[in-house]
């Protein structure tokens, strides 16, 4: 136990989440080793999105948001006091449902998480714009065109520059939420392609409404229902064989 | 059936000539009052009429301190008024908890953007002219006016603020931005059309009011150029209700033509205002 505890990068334990009176996650406890790429699946409102921001802290500003139990990266306890959620979100990145780029150069917004770290040498972040924009694997379509606004690409090409300004501040897990839904079938695939390679560097939480696309991206799948954490297995494992009957039920879209 | 629909349609006809009545009426009352004021006014100003000083003789007197008053109202009241105006929007807004105190300062801001002007001049008379001893200065005037259009500034922040999507601050704050470092680098940009838009309004209005200032004890007559903060003022609406009382004619014209100045200024005011409007329109689309 203590010995598997020290290779997980993620470690959730009884974490309970309330908005107000509502009661959204009910005592969720899972862990994910580093390097692996886990996907949340489950019906709308079931609270994917709740919980994935429950690891970058992106509820806090919520009002009448209420956590318990713990959230562990690393071992650190992130909602700590001391813990400073600045850093802790360098770390833990986040890549949303709808692309949201900011309505300033590419440039630009590929290094806003340097800048405002107070990082101003142009090599650095001439260096750094070009790594992860190849990572994001969209330096070929917009190297010639740096200085043109992010909000006059594709939409395509607007998430994954909302990739590279992930990238760019170097964390060691990426959150998405949906980051392929508001996309067309060739950009998707190009992020799903994205997120094999990215697995090898980093840890990656994916949420997704679609099952081939957890299967084909995601080494374990996390099955939630109505605030509860159903399944939780390898991917081959809960779509072949799943253990429970929601699960069985869910997956082959007798709900929805 | 086909009744019921012939005398819908005359109705709405009907609406339609009374809609186009109205705003020819109001068209043809304005045009009709700028064409006179124009028409008596126009020809009075030349060079002299903004380097005079006051004078006994209308065709001698200047515009001169009012518009020197009015230039200096307006730059200190911004100074005050722009400053204070935008943080507290931004604290409202970005800051500021969604709580029950938060939703009686909101009631109490949009009440305040109601109260009649010269119950401001009252306050005024009582606090910055006797209580700080600020007397009648362009200081206390302009602390009057910026109190006047906080209200309106802090409206129009707040509302400029508020149109910038949640989407870009979460986007700011996964990154690792502070809450200033959002406000400052994302929020501010972005809505710096709107505010600049209500602050200009805002600003074009206080240089038309005259009651707060008259209650605090604006000059009607005064022959010294107002160098500092702490000097005695007049100012261009006070000026024109001074000339309009004057039994002479040549006044007369004076006050008529003292509008135009007035009005130019704020027209240019409100062109601006509607320009930043519109480019902003145009570049920020989400
Ligand atoms: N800001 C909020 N305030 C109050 N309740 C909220 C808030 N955000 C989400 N909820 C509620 O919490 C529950 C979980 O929502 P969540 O967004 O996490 O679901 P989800 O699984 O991501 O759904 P979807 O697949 O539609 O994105 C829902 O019942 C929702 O109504
Ligand atoms: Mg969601």
């Amino acid at each position: 136990m203590v010995k598997e505890m020290a290779t997980d990068k993620l470690n959730a334990k009884n974490i309970n989440v309330f908005y107000g009176q509502a009661h959204v996650i009910k005592d969720v406890s899972m862990s994910m080793e580093a390097n692996s790429v886990t996907a949340f699946i489950g019906p709308s409102g079931c609270g994917k999105s709740t919980f994935l921001r429950c690891i970058n802290r992106m509820n806090d500003y919520i009002d009448g948001f209420r956590m318990t139990g713990k959230m562990l990266i690393d071992g650190q306890d992130i909602y700590k006091k001391k813990v400073e959620v600045e850093a802790l979100r360098k770390d833990v990145g986040m890549v949303f449902q709808k692309p949201n780029p900011f309505p300033k150069s590419i440039y630009e917004n590929v290094i806003y998480g340097l800048r405002i770290q107070g990082i101003n040498n142009k090599s650095v972040l001439d260096e750094t714009v070009e790594r992860s924009l190849r990572q994001a694997a969209i330096w070929d379509e917009v190297k010639d065109d740096l200085n043109k606004s992010a909000l006059s690409l594709s939409g395509g090409q607007q998430q994954r520059i909302c990739i590279a300004r992930t990238l760019a501040v170097e964390p060691s897990i990426i959150l998405m939420d949906e980051p392929a839904s508001a996309l067309d079938p060739i950009s998707t695939a190009k992020i799903e392609e994205l997120i094999h390679e990215l697995k090898s560097k980093y840890t990656i939480i994916i949420v997704t409404h679609n099952m081939q696309q957890a299967g084909r991206v995601s080494d374990k799948v996390a099955f939630f229902y109505i605030g509860e954490l159903i399944e939780y297995s390898e991917t081959k494992e809960l779509f072949i064989n799943p253990k429970e009957e929601l699960t069985q039920n869910y997956i082959t879209g007798r709900f929805g | 059936m086909s009744k019921r629909f012939d005398i819908n349609r005359t109705k709405d006809k009907l609406f339609r000539y009374f809609g186009v009545a109205c705003t020819i009426f109001g068209l043809v009352m304005l045009a009709i009052f700028l064409i006179s004021v124009l028409i008596e006014g126009l020809p009075r100003i030349d060079w002299g009429f903004f380097t005079s000083l006051p004078s006994r003789k209308p065709e001698n007197a200047g515009i001169l301190i009012p518009l020197l008053g009015t230039t200096w109202i307006m730059v200190l009241t911004s100074l005050i008024a722009i400053p204070f105006g935008v943080a507290s929007g931004i604290y409202l807004e970005e800051y500021g908890k969604k709580n029950r105190l938060a939703t009686i300062i909101e009631i109490n801001i949009t009440n305040l953007a109601g109260v009649p002007s010269i119950i401001y001049g009252l306050l005024a008379l009582e606090v910055f002219v006797r209580l700080f001893g600020l007397g009648k200065s362009l200081l206390a005037g302009s602390l009057t006016l910026a109190l006047l259009i906080l209200p309106i500034i802090i409206v129009a922040t707040r509302e400029a603020i508020r149109a910038v999507p949640k989407t870009i601050r979460e986007a700011s704050y996964a990154l690792g931005a502070t809450k200033w470092q959002t406000t400052w680098h994302q929020v501010l940009p972005a809505s710096s059309g709107g505010i600049v838009t209500g602050v200009i309004l805002a600003i074009s209005r206080a240089i038309g009011e005259t009651a707060p200032l008259i209650v605090i004890g604006a000059m009607l007559y005064t022959t010294t150029i107002p160098t500092s903060p702490m000097d005695d003022f007049a100012i261009l609406p006070i000026q024109i209700f001074n000339w309009l009382s004057r039994p002479q004619h040549g006044f007369i014209i004076n006050a008529t033509a003292a509008i135009i100045v007035l009005l130019a200024i704020t027209f240019i005011l409100n062109g601006i205002a509607i320009y930043l409007r519109n480019r902003w329109q145009k570049k920020v689309k989400w």
